[in-house]
């Protein structure tokens, strides 16, 4: 702690009283968890029966193939439609027209503040409410709702990945002859698109975790499997507590692939952040702020 | 749809409430969780930390459905039968007490992020300014680090509270006649105006969206050092 900014080097008696609230704070929270450990066992939640599921080959086939996979994929779906959508409004957001750059803002700033599962409900019972067979309805409703929602947040990745390029990039491009779209793709594009990989797979952490949203509709993946899961057994809290921590593992490789890539591709710089919906845009700077990748909100 | 305008405003109207009292509840909670986290002693900065990286990856769905299904069968207060109130034409049960544990649960873990990259944005060098012109900690504290901190962290703070309003709508898949349940049930009951009710709906929405990220632009304004 010697480099915060909140306290001093803490010198003997300090360090003695720190070790006091240490060790009160380590039996605190020893006597937290062996009461929850006392109430899930006096409620059953440790019986065998309860567990099987986690330990049968068919379940956790079942778990892995038509939960996990299946969720991986929405997710994956999701974020290449992400990208593209990201990618046309977010150039679209940059034109010199405003005739272009206002209806791209629009979108992005609608399909920014509307709730997910607003989107998943209209999509399930309006756009895709043709198809006949229902976990094909789920899939797509989920897919097409965060595509749009993390389209539209890449989009504003992408305009901030495009403006962190230095300017003098540009000027020199122009300086050497180049046309505007020859800047774009040939010099903005190919070094923006390294800036915001990161941004994409933390994203991608915020994609799986919405996924769960599908269970507005009928649930399709993880939440499927776990809505078949604990019914049959009636074992819930050790359905949640597996598959919540599915997803948290999941996310942290993806956090750490991230953290990886930044390293790799941006150096120290800060992680492309993008502003709140409707935050008023001061000037053409990259709003770059010590966020971390763990991926946003949602 | 448009003979019931009441149930649309009911149905903000409980959005709100969600979003007003998990939010004060979450920045209370994050407040103490960011204090916990850039405090001087380890195990509690550490107990905080595996607490954020835990819950911000778990979706707000499996948050929600623990505390729906699961935790009623372990812990007999968290079945939050003792929570009866009703104002006016609002209920405030078990299913609105488990929504707003789940949102505060989750979103503290956003707030406690957002002031932390508040704290971080401070410089080093104007803590050892502080004390170098003889101020105590006291005085450190409350005149130079946290005033700047409080400043940095208004517009992380709003993208995390607007996250929140949006978030509400999960409420409604757990119980809570909220906007987003509402706009399903009338989705089910107008089928020719789906489109329309979409429309009113996502506006409410970005309405409400809009008059958080005002507020923000305003303390942000009210707050920036010339």
């Amino acid at each position: 702690m010697a480099a915060s900014v909140l306290f001093d080097a803490p010198g003997p008696a300090t360090r003695a009283r720190h070790r006091t609230y240490g060790i009160a704070t380590v039996v605190g929270l020893l006597a937290l968890l062996g009461w929850v450990v006392w109430r899930f066992n006096e409620t059953g939640q440790f019986e065998y029966a309860k567990w099987e599921p986690f330990l049968t080959p068919r379940y956790i086939q079942a778990i892995l193939v038509d939960g996990l996979l299946v969720t991986l994929q929405m997710a994956a779906s999701a974020i290449l439609g992400a990208v593209v959508f990201g990618l046309v409004f977010g150039v679209g957001k940059l034109s010199d027209h405003a005739i272009v750059r206002w209806p791209c803002w629009l979108v992005v700033e609608f399909f920014r503040a509307v709730p997910v599962i607003l989107l998943i409900v209209f999509v399930f019972y309006s756009v895709v409410s043709g198809m006949d067979e229902l976990s094909r309805r789920t899939y797509w409703a989920v897919v097409i709702a965060l595509t749009l929602y993390n389209g539209a947040v890449l989009a504003e990745v992408f305009r901030a990945g495009v403006n962190a390029v230095p300017r003098g990039q540009a000027e020199a491009a122009y300086a050497v002859g180049m046309r505007k779209y020859q800047v774009m793709t040939l010099i903005l594009l190919p070094q923006a698109v390294k800036i915001m990989i990161p941004a994409i797979i933390s994203q991608m952490v915020v994609a799986l975790k919405d996924t769960s949203l599908g269970y507005v509709v009928a649930g399709l993946g993880l939440t499927r499997v776990a809505k078949a899961i604990y019914p049959q057994f009636a074992n819930h809290v050790p359905t949640i507590i597996v598959i919540a921590a599915i997803y948290i593992v999941v996310n942290l490789l993806l956090t750490l692939v991230a953290t990886w890539a930044q390293k790799r591709l941006v150096g120290e710089r800060k992680v492309l952040e993008v502003g709140m919906v409707g935050e008023a845009k001061v000037g053409g700077s990259a709003p770059f702020y010590k966020g971390d990748t763990g991926g946003g909100p949602a | 749809m448009l003979d019931s305008p009441d149930l649309y405003v009911k149905a903000f109207g409980y959005t709100v409430f969600l979003f007003l009292v998990s939010g004060v509840l979450s920045v209370v909670l994050g407040t103490v969780l960011v204090a916990m986290r850039v405090g001087p002693v380890s195990v509690l900065s550490r107990a905080a930390t595996a607490y954020v990286t835990v819950v911000r990856n778990t979706p707000l769905v499996m948050i929600f459905l623990f505390f729906q299904l699961g935790a009623p069968k372990v812990f007999q207060t968290l079945r939050f039968s003792w929570v009866d109130i009703h104002i006016g034409p609002y209920d405030f049960t078990a299913f609105f007490s488990a929504a707003v544990v789940a949102l505060t649960l989750y979103t503290s873990c956003f707030v406690c992020e957002s002031l932390r990259a508040g704290i971080n944005a401070v410089p080093l060098g104007q803590a050892e300014a502080a004390r170098a012109i003889g101020l105590p900690f006291g005085g450190v504290m409350t005149q130079v680090v946290l005033p700047q901190a409080f400043r940095a962290s208004v517009p992380p703070l709003a993208s995390t509270l607007i996250a929140l309003l949006k978030n509400t709508s999960v409420a409604g898949v757990f119980g809570v006649i909220e906007a987003a349940a509402q706009m399903k049930s009338f989705t089910n009951d107008f089928a020719s105006e789906r489109t329309g009710i979409f429309i009113m709906f996502a506006l409410g929405y970005v309405v409400l969206v809009e008059i958080v990220s005002a507020v923000a632009i305003y303390f942000e304004r009210r707050w920036r050092i010339a």
